[in-house]
């Protein structure tokens, strides 16, 4: 009842020229290309550091292609359930999915030269000797992992662009009837979007460790993406609003939802990833526990050590959030959301480094590339989303639900 | 918004009615006068709608439900006593060693924990919202008001408790009709003492 016309300011729905988020692309594009060099130059010292690079490089790629693909999930259920309330911040989801393009081309050194560091699949004098490599050969060869790559990123570069693009002929047009062709568009391509995702799952992390297999681990890889997604979307909106943007257009009331998701798709990661261990320990058969045993018994000399990196997983992942993002009052507070949201981008990301890394080190093993290559991915990233920003408006103008979203209030 | 009081003391407390009883137009003036009789600060009141109005909650100055507390004690309760059963029988009751794990496995444990934790959580949410909105409720003195029956189709209320301390039978039926409600009447707290079958 509290809605009546609301006016709000136009500088409140663009990038203001000669702002911080104006320079943002600048700044953050110097970072990535800069951290992005010292990467590859660091790569070159020796085989070892080879190694490592394509490691450290995989983890900041999946860890921001997720965050993208997220948001592009978001854009599609939000096409395909015709929903009202998050219009508002559809637009910065659809910005954040046009970063996949970027870390397609970024993805190009694993694919060129990384394959033969990342995955034992690869070593042909490794497979003459095994039964299992042998049996798998069918999906996992080179030319197949290429092929496959080129379509997952194929398909979701044309649904990223597609609902971006034509969520902006919208703002131009006015036209109702875009909105309807999204939402027909958005079911196959939910559909399309889970196939591609869970294969590439299979493909870029779950193949590090051939010999396993879980057939869950695209689901715990989505659960993954889709959390990181309405963290990064939350900071990202919350950024924005402390440098005084979308001030009375993101109200409480979205980021009370934007909290919700995020505390519910917490939960869902843990009931997939605590699904996934329960099946594989209970059944206790030998080619299924080898994944976990080298994340759960540590080495010989520290048998702590991976076991150690699983409990921060299972307690930064879940048990802090789960009760940290439950009351209602923390999700309706933009300084305890941001930090909600922050804490689980971060442990997100020690998700994925758990995921990666055990492939390479026995023992958890900080490296110097580890960080340069998040900087150097995540500089770009950053950059792209921000340049994409300040290319239009920040909410799609001409929505037909836009003033339903801006009345929006939770009962 | 639609938490009906049902703290009716006993009819010998000497209080000629239940209440006044004002029937509003619009959502819009309900909302106006919810807030006014909110400022005015009574206390013993309701607001009586056929359908929710988005926001009465805070014009009627309402705090947060304590359903939540409620919901969460329940929800650990139960994941407590469903890790706690399965403790005991597989410990001290009935040991049993399956597929040579150890007796206390803990992993074993979280389904049924979890189904128990969601158990006690829907149990506290229906049965403690039931207890909050004191029902059932097989009868309430606002329904010896005729009008009052246009509140399932599109009457809108407020009535004001003649035990709130601010109350007075005139002056507060003054006052809601003041807040521009369209019918205002008071309603009695007993039954009439000679029924003879209400004519109808």
């Amino acid at each position: 009842m509290s809605h009546g016309p609301r006016i709000v300011r136009l500088d409140q729905l663009v990038i203001r020229p000669g702002s911080g988020w104006a320079r943002l692309p600048l700044i953050a594009g110097a970072i990535g290309v800069v951290f992005t060099a010292v990467s590859f130059v660091l790569a070159m010292g020796s085989e070892e550091s080879a190694k490592q690079f394509f490691h450290s490089w995989l983890v900041a790629v999946i860890f921001f292609l997720g965050i993208g693909l997220g948001c592009l999930f978001f854009v599609l259920i939000h096409h395909a359930a015709k929903a009202g309330w998050g219009v508002v911040v559809r637009r910065l989801a659809e910005n954040l999915a046009c970063a996949v393009p970027l870390l397609a081309v970024l993805f190009v050194p694993i694919a060129a030269f990384g394959m033969y560091d990342l995955f034992h699949w690869t070593h042909a004098d490794a497979v003459a000797h095994d039964r299992l490599l042998q049996g798998k050969e069918p999906w996992l060869n080179e030319a197949g992992f290429w092929l496959r790559t080129v379509v997952y990123f194929g398909v979701w570069t044309a649904m990223a662009l597609f609902f971006r693009n034509t969520s902006r002929r919208q703002d131009a047009s006015g036209d109702e009837a875009l909105s309807r062709r999204m939402a027909r568009f958005s079911p196959p391509a939910i559909a399309l979007f889970a196939l591609t995702l869970t294969f590439a799952g299979f493909d870029w992390l779950m193949s590090l460790e051939p010999h396993w297999y879980s057939t869950m681990f695209g689901v715990y890889f989505f659960a993954g993406c889709i959390v990181s997604a309405f963290a990064a979307l939350t900071v990202l909106t919350l950024a924005l609003d402390f440098s005084g943007y979308l001030r009375g257009v993101v109200t409480g009331e979205h980021l009370h939802d934007l909290g919700k998701l995020l505390f519910a798709f917490t939960v869902f990661w843990a009931y997939i990833a605590f699904s996934q261990f329960f099946l594989i320990w209970y059944a206790n058969i030998p080619e299924e526990t080898g994944w976990f045993l080298s994340r759960l018994h540590g080495t010989p000399a520290d048998p702590a050590n991976w076991r150690a990196g699983t409990m921060l997983l299972a307690i930064g992942h879940f048990a802090v959030p789960f009760f940290f993002l439950m009351p209602r009052t923390i999700k309706r507070n933009r300084r305890l959301l941001l930090l909600g949201a922050l804490w689980m981008l971060a442990i997100h990301l020690w998700d994925i480094y758990w995921l990666v890394m055990p492939n390479l080190h026995n023992e958890i093993t900080f490296s110097l590339l580890d960080v340069t290559s998040l900087l150097g991915v995540g500089g770009l990233f950053v950059a792209l989303v921000g340049w994409l920003l300040g290319r239009g408006a920040l909410l799609p103008t001409r929505d037909p639900r836009l003033v339903e979203s801006l009345a929006f209030e939770n009962i | 918004m639609s938490l009906m009081h049902l703290e009716v003391p006993e009819a010998s407390g000497g209080y000629s009615h239940y209440g006044v009883l004002a029937r509003f137009k619009t959502a819009k003036a309900l909302y106006r006068a919810c807030e006014a009789v909110r400022d005015a600060g009574y206390s013993k009141w309701d607001a009586l709608t056929p359908f929710p109005v988005h926001g009465l909650e805070k014009a009627m100055g309402l705090k947060p439900s304590k359903l939540p507390f409620l919901v969460l004690a329940t929800g650990l309760t139960g994941a407590g006593l469903g890790f706690g059963l399965q403790s005991w029988v597989h410990i001290m009751a009935y040991p049993l060693v399956i597929s040579g794990k150890p007796l206390m496995t803990w992993p074993a444990f979280v389904p049924v924990t979890f189904e128990l934790g969601v158990l006690g959580a829907a149990l506290g949410a229906v049965l403690g919202m039931f207890a909050f909105n004191k029902l059932p409720t097989y009868h309430h003195p606002l329904f010896r008001s005729e009008t009052f029956a246009r509140v399932t189709d599109d009457g809108l209320f407020i009535a004001i408790e003649s035990w709130d301390p601010k109350y007075d039978d005139q002056g507060t039926a003054e006052f809601l009709s003041g807040l521009g409600a369209v019918e205002v009447e008071h309603v009695p707290i007993e039954d009439p003492v000679d029924d003879e079958g209400g004519g109808a």
